[in-house]
């Protein structure tokens, strides 16, 4: 903070530049640390397009954050040990109201960083992340370029438990997530009853599932692996427990696993209703 | 008149206990809502019979609404609030001194009394109480998540548990400082003797007590499952404890907007001669803004609540997609009301921070123009953002890119209130008296919450963290970090002043330093839960976050010591020790500091003058803050 301007009293250390210098040194140690040495280690990881581009957000934010948490805490730290009153004697400090200059330039400063993170924000769910693995509704407005031919999954939420269907493969319902690996996914999540939310943790995948309402999610997985399925919206008793293992399989693993379960489910799948964006079942009746 | 204020001055004894005890009151209050409930019960159960088609369960929300309605009326019966009223109709003349009560000592705290300083009080005991019953919840909380199953704590009873600790922090502290603090220091502060309103401002309180006990009484309905947000449909198929989760919510909401206005009123046409705009301390604008807040967003709060009440009665659909209605409506009304209402948390702090760091840095107020405008742009831009909560809820996502914008927006007003606390401090001589202490840990903590809130404003990286513990954290960082720490400030500032006690110095520097520390290692590493995969509001979780877990809940545990500590501080200085404060300990050139401690029932003999700000240190030439008339003396009761 370019402070020194008040600094009229010519026996006074300078305060600003001190402040400054140890700001520039932390400011340095710090976005080296948080990029070199903790960024690896920030979640979401690289398990698809989506959570490695959350990952890529994240590490950049953080370094972001260093030089301005660098600058309020050196200048409190700094304020509370120089300008700190020793003893029992009350002492009036300098009368300044303001200055003009610095708070004007305070406010360039600060709106000239919200508009970039807000560009910055733009620019990375609109374009190079397809919607960011989170769920945009009916009508996505970030489409991946090959969404046309996008493997379809409808993921359905209920108290308190969830299933998959494959409309490509007739429709078959399947307690377990299975999805191929390189091929992008397009979710539809939607709910029977209330409100819960979809959470493909190593995908970087998350959509409201919600009544009457098909919530569109993108996402390409990158490496085949397990990932942790939770519900991350309130949904009653068992909410803590609508967990679920998925798996990401290689193109033939996954064509192997969807082949089986058409055969294992092909009697169940003729009882279901025709596929559809959602389902309205029943009216909701008082549960425990 | 009677000067003394006293806290449990034990000077009316001229009337009976027994006496006492049958008039308008607390014992009748209780009577009164416990009567009503079982009358409003029977009549509703005769009702309901009627109208419901739906329910399986044995519970009829229709009787439990009517009866609950029929509490609140019975419990403002006794209390007294209709009396004035009827007298009014039965032809007495209007009068603004009946309830003062003075010279009645203790038992004015018992019953309906329109002295402000009174209901100050009143507020704060009723605020500290359910604090501590909330953050009692939390410790029950923390110690289920010791284990990564649910184990001592059945599934239900732990939402139940969350829900309450939620609902009733979130309701307590947005009158956490209007109401006490509020209601005591802003006419004492512009130089008024009274609010504008004195019978509101007591209705207020006496709504905000019943709001807490209807809320606790949803245990004994079945508790509710829904946290505090209460999303719909879920909302509308729980058991009956939802019930007293809206009508209590309905009160608060009723009671926002009705200290909202009392506030805006008093300030508006109150002033003292020489009150300028530029005058007023920057607490009160803090309040200003805050019961804008109130006023604007509670009524939409109180109409969603209304229609859930309608959806669970009388069956209709304004949130089943299956009978044409949405619960996006619920989604959208609540946080319409939701984040104005997390400013309505924020505001009071900032407001109480920037009143004190002028007093112990013995400067200035720095850039206190651009502290109101900071002000007033959180409580402009509060109501743009509402749609954060619902980036990937399938709601309007073409709209995101815009509510990424304003939210990132709310930093700049936000940014305001760290340069006025940066430039206060710029070669001040400070002193760490423990309000201080609070003060400064309010910066450090809330910037915390403020850089967290930009991961998830952004929404990338909102994917992830949305529906976490980072969320939770991050909130906690704002509200508790800020919040509560401003609230302690403003305790350890003010407490002395209200009550004419000193409080104990050495325990309120242990207690800061221990809930500084405890707070810090309870919620940081909780945004490393949240990143890690862990959502909110489960009670069992991925084994491989057990041991982040403990550490939390132990950290958690010796945060609620801690809260101990202010509690044998409150019960030491103010009941055992009661060591007599000075009249202004803090040499703060505040008006209110130039009233005895604590001040005498009109506040002012005459209404002071006020001559200049209240922020005038370091400058010799200065005139005092006030011509304060004649008549009072330092130290001494007014005399009239």
């Amino acid at each position: 903070m370019s402070a020194t301007t008040h600094d009229s009293a010519p026996a006074e250390p300078r305060h600003g530049v001190w402040i400054a210098m140890i700001w520039a040194v932390v400011t340095v140690v710090g976005v080296v640390l948080v990029i070199f040495v903790a960024g690896p280690h920030i979640p979401p990881f690289h398990g698809s397009v989506q959570s490695s581009h959350q990952h890529d957000v994240n590490v950049t934010l953080t370094a972001l954050v260093v030089p301005v948490a660098a600058l309020i805490w050196v200048y409190f730290a700094y304020a509370a040990t120089v300008f700190r009153q020793r003893g029992a004697e009350i002492v009036d400090g300098p009368p300044l109201t303001g200055h003009n200059g610095i708070q004007t330039t305070w406010l360039i400063v600060t709106a000239v960083m919200v508009l970039g993170l807000a560009t910055y924000g733009t620019v990375g769910l609109l374009g190079s992340s397809h919607g960011a693995g989170g769920g945009q509704g009916p009508k996505p407005l970030a489409k991946p370029p090959d969404a046309a031919s996008a493997l379809q999954v409808q993921v359905i939420g209920q108290q308190w438990l969830w299933t998959f269907r494959y409309p490509g493969y007739g429709g078959v319902e399947t307690p377990d997530l299975v999805v191929p690996v390189n091929q992008t996914i397009a979710f539809h999540v939607t709910s029977l009853d209330v409100i819960h939310s979809f959470w493909a943790y190593e995908l970087g995948v998350k959509a409201d599932a919600v009544p009457g309402t098909d919530n569109v999610a993108f996402v390409k997985a990158l490496k085949v692996q397990s990932i942790q399925v939770r519900c991350a919206e309130l949904c009653g008793l068992w909410h803590g427990h609508m967990n679920l293992t998925g798996h990401v399989m290689t193109q033939a693993g996954f064509a192997a696993w969807i082949a089986q379960q058409q055969v294992k489910y092909r009697a169940v799948t003729k009882l279901l209703p025709p596929y559809a964006p959602f389902y309205y079942p029943m009216p909701l009746r008082r549960a425990g | 008149m009677e000067a003394t204020a006293a806290l449990p001055a034990p000077s009316g004894a001229r009337v009976p206990v027994w006496r006492r005890l049958v008039g308008f009151g607390l014992p009748w209050a209780i009577v009164g809502g416990a009567v009503g409930y079982a009358v409003g019960h029977w009549i509703g159960t005769k009702i309901g019979v009627h109208v419901h088609s739906q329910t399986v369960t044995d519970q009829d929300d229709v009787a439990i609404f009517i009866g609950l309605l029929f509490a609140i009326l019975g419990w403002m019966g006794g209390l007294g609030f209709f009396n004035y009223p009827l007298r009014r109709i039965m032809g007495h003349p209007p009068s603004l001194e009946e309830r003062e009560g003075e010279g009645e000592g203790a038992w004015r705290y018992y019953r309906l009394c329109t002295d402000h300083k009174v209901v100050g009080i009143q507020y704060f005991v009723a605020v500290l109480f359910f604090f501590f019953v909330a953050g009692l919840n939390a410790m029950f909380i923390r110690g289920e998540l010791t284990s990564s199953n649910a184990t001592f704590i059945q599934s239900g009873n732990y939402l139940t548990l969350v829900g309450l600790h939620g609902t009733m922090m979130l309701m307590m502290m947005s009158a956490g400082v209007l109401g006490p603090l509020g209601n005591y220091f802003v006419p004492l502060m512009i130089g008024a003797r009274r609010m504008a309103f004195p019978r509101i401002e007591a209705l207020t309180l006496w709504l905000t007590v019943l709001a807490g006990f209807v809320l606790l009484a949803a245990i004994f309905l079945g508790g509710f499952p829904t946290g505090w947000t209460g999303y719909a449909p879920l909302a509308s198929q729980a058991r009956g404890g939802i019930d007293a989760y809206l009508v209590s919510f309905a009160l608060i909401g009723i009671a926002l907007v009705l200290v909202g206005i009392n506030v805006i009123t008093t300030v508006i046409t109150m002033r003292a001669p020489g009150m300028t705009w530029n005058r007023l301390p920057i607490f009160v604008w803090g309040l200003v803004t805050t019961s804008i807040l109130a006023v604007l967003a509670a009524p939409v709060l109180f109409a969603a609540i209304f229609m859930v009440v309608l959806d669970r009665t009388v069956d209709t659909s304004f949130f089943l997609a299956t009978a044409g209605g949405s619960p996006f409506l619920w989604n959208n009304l609540f946080w319409f009301f939701g984040h104005p209402e997390v400013y309505i948390l924020a505001l009071p702090g900032f407001g109480i921070v920037l009143e004190i760091l002028p007093v112990f840095a013995r400067k200035p107020l720095w850039g206190y123009r651009l502290a109101v405008a900071g002000m007033f742009g959180v409580a402009l831009l509060s109501f743009m953002v509402w749609q954060h909560h619902l980036f990937v809820s399938g709601i309007n996502a073409n709209l995101r890119p815009f509510y990424m914008f304003t939210t990132e927006l709310i930093s700049i007003p936000t940014g305001l209130i760290f340069l006025n606390g940066m430039g206060t401090l710029w070669r001040a001589r400070i002193r760490f008296t423990v309000p201080m202490l609070f003060a400064l840990a309010f910066f450090f903590n809330f910037l915390i919450g403020g850089v967290t809130g930009v991961f998830l404003s952004d929404v990338p990286s909102d994917v992830t963290t949305h529906g976490s513990y980072f969320v939770m954290a991050h909130f906690h960082y704002t509200i508790m970090g800020g919040l509560v720490f401003a609230l302690m400030a403003g305790l350890y500032y003010w407490l002395p002043k209200m009550t004419g006690f000193t409080l104990n110095e050495f325990l309120g520097k242990l207690h800061f330093w221990t809930m500084f520390v405890f707070f810090n290692l309870t919620f940081f590493p909780l945004f490393a839960a949240g990143l890690l995969g862990m959502p909110r509001r489960v009670s069992s979780y991925n084994p491989d976050l057990h041991t982040l877990n403990v550490f939390v809940s132990v950290s958690a545990f010796c945060l609620g010591i801690s809260m101990l500590i202010l509690l044998t501080n409150l019960v030491w200085s103010l009941i055992l020790k009661r060591a007599p404060a000075e009249t202004n300990p803090w040499q703060s050139k505040g008006l209110e500091w130039q009233l005895p401690s604590p001040p005498p029932v009109h506040n002012f003999d005459t209404i002071p003058v006020i001559t200049s700000s209240p922020y005038g240190y370091g400058m010799p030439d200065a005139p005092p803050v006030a011509e304060l008339g004649p008549h009072v003396i330092a130290g001494e009761g007014g005399v009239a």
